[in-house]
């Protein structure tokens, strides 16, 4: 008896993975402090930070809420009890001092940046992106400086800006994420280490698209970083964020916040690729990532637009929002998360429209290959005085092979009667006909399904700059490989 | 020089572990076309997607040569290399690939197979415009997603359009006739005659004779019930449109 060879060839199944292609570390010497948290650590690395006043009581009442706070756990997530009192809260590469330029950052770790693809060295750095690396937790240089300088833009790591700007960081950190919002956003006030603060000036249009790249070294610290963009009148910025860490095999926390806040007719692009590690094919390791991201759009016509593309971490929990309180701004969520073997992915975002004429527009796309959970959760919130608002969500999912899953959880709160709310959400499997139409033409089963993949994908894919679309489409090919035996 | 393309011989076929191909023999030179005509479920379009190698079917006995070489080893996308291209009753639709990346993508992939150089987006794009103006197709064709939105005639002249871009040996028109006009049956069999190359051959399954009139067939073989039972010339068809399958049935 003879089979048809190609019998086989369909049966979607679960296969080993590409490797990691991130998953080395770098050698380092780290000064790290002993690992669980109280108020003496709290103190210790806001003295060690050398940071004013006003930074202590900020992260003294983050530790407080936090204490009394518990772990959320309404979330379609299956995690292994968290340490807290087994992590370390702060680690930094040993010979940072004061660092006058990039010449005296470690070698090692200027060589893991290069390896990872990102060029600190300003004479090969990318053109038109500039980058504030992040290497646990501490923020290694920033390229590009002068050159925003010049149009006024700030644009630099959060402890230098607490060095140098105390008055910007005292008006405005905590005022779009408080220090008690939620679990995680408690404990990140209370120990962030590092991260990048931006400010565009009035009528300023960012000269550079501005980019931090955040990297995982040491096994046993948590990272938690802090991100704060503030686009003053009239002004724009295009933000870009990377995310990797090496392979281990316990899990590492990661909760970080990012606040942006937009005024009268300003415009911030927020885009993430996230390619955390996200565990090995039996769901051993990989980063728990709990990130808070919010926007405020306070000015009239202003607008933020988070575009995300999450392929990484072995848990995702993330919902970047957007609240419109000035008349007639616009909120914006493009997503893609992917999911494969044990990861799991609670994601999707708040759009709470406050003022009159509010905007906002929501497109999901869920992918889940192997064991996989993928879950969407959306608010979409009208208040009593949004008169004439609108929201668009669209969330749609998608399946590959017979054990995987996904969800979505659209929450709708609508108080006002003027406006108007679309939700539309589909969920679809890879179709064995589409397939055969593919492999037909003589395109192969894997390639067919990248193919199909990246057309699902297509809406978010256009709202990222370039560079980082094309980054998102190879990422999303790598992460499929093997998926299809 | 061998005139031999297509040779089945005993074929037995099942899905589900049901029989639908019984005992198929089939022989197909080079140049020639053949016609397949039979009743509702007599296991045409099933023929054409064993020979295209869907993998719902399973082969039970019998063997399949495709010039010289033996097409059931091969997966369905090296059949595709190798020159058999089907064009589908029903094409697919597929959301956020323009035509044109995938016009692009099979050609090149085709291109690989047999070792011969890749053509960037322009040198394409210049080749593809030339096989539209044959189709009397417009350029806005190809930024459109692959048959999204397309009526039931675009869909099927883009069938075309990919079949001459990938140039096959054996072309399989799977009722390329069904659901279309005369006028668009006659653009797209022109398309078909006037474009393809000589030496290549047609297996046209159809219940119309009228596709007949534009596509000669040097043969016409008729089909009931997992067989081919009889085979003929054009005369059949006449006589098929006169006493219908029963006339054939035992």
């Amino acid at each position: 008896m003879k089979e048809n060879k190609t019998q086989t060839n369909f049966e979607i199944k679960q296969v080993l993975n590409e490797p990691y292609k991130y998953g080395f570390n770098t050698k380092i010497e780290t000064e790290s402090f002993p690992v669980g948290l109280d108020e003496n650590i709290v103190k210790l690395i806001s003295s060690k930070k050398e940071e004013p006043n006003f930074m202590l009581t900020f992260r003294l009442n983050g530790y407080k809420k936090w204490k009394k706070m518990v772990m959320p756990e309404w979330a379609n997530l299956s995690i292994k009890k968290i340490d807290y009192d087994n992590i370390t809260y702060y680690s930094i590469p040993k010979k940072k001092k004061s660092l006058k330029s990039l010449d005296e950052v470690d070698p090692e770790i200027l060589k893991t940046f290069e390896k990872l693809g990102i060029s600190l060295d300003e004479q090969k750095k990318l053109s038109n992106v500039a980058i504030d690396a992040v290497f646990d937790s501490v923020s290694i240089g920033t390229t590009y400086k002068e050159k925003l300088a010049k149009s006024g833009v700030i644009f630099c790591s959060i402890s230098d800006a607490i060095k140098y700007y105390p008055n910007l960081i005292e008006k405005f950190l905590g005022t779009v994420v408080s220090s008690g919002d939620n679990f995680f956003a408690a404990l990140n006030s209370s120990v962030f280490s590092d991260g990048s603060f931006c400010y565009i000036p009035q009528n300023v249009i960012c000269p550079l698209e501005l980019s931090t790249y955040f990297r995982i070294n040491d096994k046993d610290s948590g990272q938690f970083e802090r991100t704060l963009i503030i686009a003053e009148r009239n002004s724009s910025v295009n933000y870009l964020e990377g995310c990797t860490a090496p392979q281990y095999s316990e899990n590492q926390l990661h909760a970080a916040i990012v606040e942006l806040i937009a005024f009268d007719n300003a415009k911030i692009k927020y885009s993430t690729v996230q390619n955390w590690y996200s565990g090995n094919e039996e769901g051993i390791g990989g980063i728990y990532n709990f990130v808070t991201k919010r926007g405020l759009c306070i000015g009239k016509n202003s607008s933020i637009s988070w575009t995300q593309v999450e392929t990484g971490s072995s848990i995702t929990w993330k919902y970047p929002s957007c609240i419109l309180l000035g008349e007639n701004s616009t909120g914006e969520f493009y997503s893609v998360a992917l999911t494969n073997n044990y990861q799991q992915a609670d994601t999707g975002t708040k759009m709470i429209h406050l003022g009159q004429k509010t905007k906002s527009k929501i497109i999901s796309k869920g992918i889940s290959c192997g064991f996989s959970k993928n879950s969407y959760r959306g608010l979409v919130k009208i208040g009593i005085n949004a008169n004439y608002s609108r929201n668009f969500s669209q969330c749609d999912s998608f399946l590959i092979g017979a054990s995987s899953q996904a969800c979505t959880y659209p929450y709708i709160d609508i108080l006002n009667s003027t406006s108007i709310v679309e939700h539309e959400a589909k969920i679809s499997k890879i179709s064995e006909e589409q397939l055969f139409y593919l492999m037909q033409r003589g395109i192969n089963a894997e390639q067919a399904v990248s193919l199909l993949i990246s057309g699902f994908c297509k809406d978010v894919f256009t709202m990222l700059p370039m560079e980082f679309a094309t980054e998102a489409d190879k990422l999303l090919s790598l992460k499929l490989e093997g998926t299809v035996g | 020089m061998i005139k031999e393309l297509l040779n089945i011989k005993d074929l037995k076929a099942t899905i589900n572990d049901k029989s639908i191909i019984k005992d198929l023999n089939l022989k197909v030179n080079k140049g020639e076309i053949h016609v397949i005509m039979g009743p509702n479920g007599s296991g045409k379009s099933t023929l054409s997607k064993i020979l295209a190698g869907h993998p719902s079917y399973e082969i039970k006995e019998g063997s399949i040569t495709f010039d010289t070489k033996d097409l059931l080893e091969m997966e369905p996308e090296i059949r595709s290399h190798e020159g058999l291209f089907l064009a589908f009753q029903y094409p697919l639709e597929i959301a956020g690939v323009t035509n044109f990346d995938f016009l692009r993508i099979a050609y090149n992939e085709k291109k690989k197979y047999h070792k011969l150089e890749e053509l960037d987006p322009l040198q394409f794009m210049e080749l593809a415009d030339g096989v539209l103006k044959k189709l009397k197709m417009k350029a806005e064709f190809l930024n459109r997603d692959l048959n999204q939105g397309f009526s039931g005639g675009e869909k099927k002249r883009n069938e075309i359009l990919q079949m001459l871009l990938l140039n096959p040996k054996l072309v399989i028109l799977d009722e390329i006739d069904s659901g279309l006009d005369i006028d668009a049956i006659k653009v797209i069999c022109e398309g078909i005659l006037n474009n393809i190359e000589k030496d290549s051959s047609l297996i046209i399954i159809t219940h119309y004779p009228k596709i007949l009139s534009y596509l000669k067939p040097d043969f016409v073989h008729i089909m009931m019930d997992g067989k081919i039972i009889k085979t003929g010339n054009l005369e059949l068809v006449n006589l098929l449109e006169e006493k219908g399958y029963d006339a054939f049935e035992k």
